[in-house]
C-alpha cells in the first residue's frame, strides 16, 4: 500500500498566551469578579500575549522549510503547534505522516535513570513496539560509544556522554516529517564528524524539514525555503537564498 | 542503522483546528484516552519508576510505607478500641482496611492535582495523550496500595480472621475505583493547572472528610444518625470495598450512592476534559 506524500497546511493560524502571572492565576479574583459581574470584561480585558498571528502556509514533501527571527519572534511556537502541542485559538493545521519533533534535547530523561531506562522510556514515549525498543537501545548504544557507563545513572556522566546520548536517541527515530529547533545546532562547529553525518542522514532521510535556527550558513546550504517571522507574523516566505539575503541585510530593531 | 517508523504508521493524520463543535471535541477527547491506553506499557514504565525513584538507595524501599502504615494501625487500634470501648478483635480489622483505603484515596487525591504540572517539561515538548498522565498517577498508586495491603493481610492472619465468600462481593468495586481515580486526575489535575489555588483548598476539604467520614469511627457508632452518611461520597466508595471484606455485603443504597457519585464525578471530569484538553499546554 502506498502511503500518502508527507504534508504539511497551516491555515490562519493564530495563539495567544493568556498571561496568568501572579494574582490572574487565582480563583479569588474570578471569584470576585464574577460576584461583581465583571467576568466577562475580566475575560476581555485579560492580558493576552499574541504568539502567532494568521500564519498561513503549506509545505509539500521534499520541501525544507527554515524558521528564522529575532528571539520572540514566535519560532518556537510555531513548531510547537506544528507538533500538536499548542492547539491554536483560531485557524486550522493539518499533519500528514509521521513526525518527529526535536524540541527539548532532554525530553522526558531522568538522570536518576541509567541511560539504559532512559532509552526506554525515549522508545515508550515515542510509542515503539517491543522490537523496535530493542533495536532503538542497540543503535543508541553503539552511536553513543557508553559501554559500561549505559548501564549507570546519567547523574554521573561527563557532559559529553549525556549530550551523545541525548543527541543519539534524538536522532534515532526518522520520521517523514521533522521539526528541529536550535538547540539542536549549537555549537556544532565542534560537533563530531560522525554526529554531523548523522544528522544529516535524518534531515536527508526525511521528507518534510521544519527548521528553526540563527544559523544563516545552516539555512542556506539545508533549506529550500524560510519563513521569515517578525512579532508572530509572517515578514516574508520564499526561497532560501532570497529571504536570507534580505534577514540578514535587516538590521535588528 | 537506525529506527524507520514502519509503514502502517505512515498515515498519520494530525488536524486541529479553532471552533470546534462538541461533536469533534468528543473525538478528539475519546482519541485521548484511547492514545493513553495504547501507552499503557508506558505509564506503567513512569508509576513504577516514580516509586523506585522516591526510594532510592533505601534498603526497605516501599516497605517503609507499610511499616508506617502499619505502625499507625497498630497504636491507633489500641488507643481508640479504647476510646471506643470495642473490642480490638472487632475493630483493628475495620481500621487496618479504612487506613489503607483512605490512604490510597487521600493520597491519589492530592497527586491528581499535580497530574499534569509535574509532567510540564514533557507537555511541552511532545505530544502526549493527557490520559497517559492519569494512568501514571494511578498505577504509582496502586503500587504503593499493594504494597500497604500487607498490613491488611497480616491483621487479618493475626487475629485469625477470614472474611469468607462474601468478599468476592468486593471486586465489583475495583473498575468503579480505577474509573473514579482516573476521571479524578483528568478533573483535578486540569483545574489545578489553571488555577493554582485549587490545590490547598483540595487538601483541607480532605482532611475534613477525613473525619466527616467512618475512616477510625465506625458507622454504627453514629446511632440513628447514620441514616445520613450515604450523602457522603466518602463513606459509599469505602463501603462498597470495605464492609465485603468484613464479611458483610454492601446494602444496595450504599452501591446505588457509589453508582451515583461516580457517575456525576466521571460525567464532570469528561465535560470538563472536553473543554480544557486543548487548553492544558497552555496553563501548565
Amino acid at each position: 500500500m502506498m502511503s500518502r506524500d508527507a504534508s504539511i497546511d497551516a491555515q490562519d493560524v493564530s495563539v495567544l498566551f493568556p498571561l496568568y502571572h501572579g494574582n490572574s492565576r487565582s480563583l479569588k479574583k474570578l471569584l470576585v469578579a464574577a460576584a461583581s459581574g465583571r467576568l466577562a470584561e475580566d475575560q476581555q480585558h485579560r492580558v493576552v500575549v499574541r504568539a502567532l498571528s494568521d500564519i498561513n502556509f503549506n509545505l509539500k514533501s521534499g520541501e525544507r522549510m527554515g524558521l528564522v527571527g529575532s528571539n520572540g519572534a514566535g519560532k518556537t511556537t510555531l513548531l510547537r503547534v506544528l507538533a500538536g502541542i499548542y492547539e491554536p485559538v483560531t485557524g486550522r493545521v493539518r499533519l500528514h505522516g509521521t513526525l518527529n519533533a526535536l524540541l527539548d534535547p532532554s525530553l522526558g530523561m531522568n538522570p536518576e535513570l541509567t541511560g539504559r531506562e532512559n532509552i526506554m522510556l525515549r522508545g515508550l514515549y515515542g510509542g515503539l513496539s517491543r522490537p523496535l525498543l530493542a533495536r532503538l537501545e542497540e543503535d543508541v548504544i553503539e552511536f553513543s560509544e557508553l559501554s559500561d557507563f549505559i548501564d549507570l545513572p546519567m547523574r554521573i556522566y561527563s557532559a559529553g556522554m549525556a549530550i551523545r546520548l541525548g543527541f543519539a536517541l534524538a536522532t534515532a527515530i526518522r520520521p517523514r516529517i521533522l521539526l528541529m529547533d536550535e538547540w539542536f545546532l549549537a555549537g556544532d562547529a565542534g560537533f563530531l564528524e560522525k554526529a554531523r553525518q548523522r544528522m544529516e542522514e535524518m534531515v536527508r532521510a526525511a521528507d518534510i524539514l521544519v527548521l528553526s535556527t540563527h544559523n544563516d550558513a545552516i539555512v542556506r546550504e539545508w533549506c529550500t525555503r524560510v519563513m521569515w517571522l517578525d512579532k508572530g507574523r509572517i515578514r516574508a516566505d520564499g526561497p532560501a537564498a532570497e529571504v536570507m539575503d534580505q534577514y540578514v541585510g535587516t538590521p535588528a530593531e | 542503522m537506525t529506527i524507520q517508523v514502519s509503514e502502517a504508521d505512515q498515515d498519520t493524520v494530525l488536524e486541529f483546528f479553532s471552533g470546534m463543535s462538541l461533536v469533534v471535541r468528543n473525538r478528539f477527547a475519546i482519541n485521548d484516552v484511547l492514545g493513553g491506553l495504547r501507552l499503557w506499557r508506558l505509564a506503567w514504565s513512569l508509576g513504577w519508576l516514580d516509586i523506585r525513584l522516591r526510594y532510592r538507595g533505601s534498603m526497605l524501599g516501599p516497605f517503609w510505607l507499610t511499616i508506617s502504615t502499619g505502625v499507625m494501625v497498630g497504636s491507633l487500634g489500641v488507643l481508640y478500641s479504647a476510646l471506643f470501648h470495642m473490642s480490638l478483635r472487632d475493630y483493628l480489622p475495620f481500621l487496618a482496611l479504612s487506613q489503607v483505603l483512605w490512604g490510597f484515596l487521600a493520597t491519589l487525591v492530592g497527586e491528581a492535582c499535580g497530574a499534569f504540572t509535574e509532567s510540564e517539561p514533557v507537555i511541552r515538548s511532545i505530544r502526549m495523550p493527557f490520559f497517559l498522565f492519569a494512568m501514571r498517577i494511578l498505577v504509582r498508586n496502586v503500587l504503593v496500595l499493594a504494597h500497604n495491603i500487607c498490613v491488611i493481610v497480616v491483621v487479618f492472619l493475626a487475629l485469625r480472621m477470614w472474611p469468607g465468600a462474601a468478599a468476592l462481593l468486593a471486586l465489583p468495586a475495583l473498575p468503579l475505583w480505577v474509573a473514579d481515580a482516573l476521571a479524578l486526575s483528568l478533573l483535578l489535575g486540569g483545574i489545578c493547572a489553571r488555577f493554582r489555588d485549587i490545590m490547598p483548598i483540595v487538601n483541607s476539604v480532605m482532611q475534613i472528610a477525613f473525619f466527616l467520614s467512618p475512616v477510625i469511627w465506625k458507622p454504627e457508632q453514629l446511632g440513628a444518625h447514620a441514616v445520613w452518611l450515604p450523602f457522603n461520597p466518602f463513606y459509599d466508595m469505602l463501603e462498597i470495598v470495605r464492609s465485603p471484606l468484613l464479611g458483610q455485603a454492601p446494602s444496595l443504597l450504599v452501591w446505588g450512592a457509589a453508582l451515583g457519585y461516580s457517575a456525576i464525578l466521571c460525567g464532570l471530569a469528561w465535560m470538563f476534559f472536553l473543554r480544557a484538553r486543548g487548553r492544558i499546554a497552555f496553563w501548565i
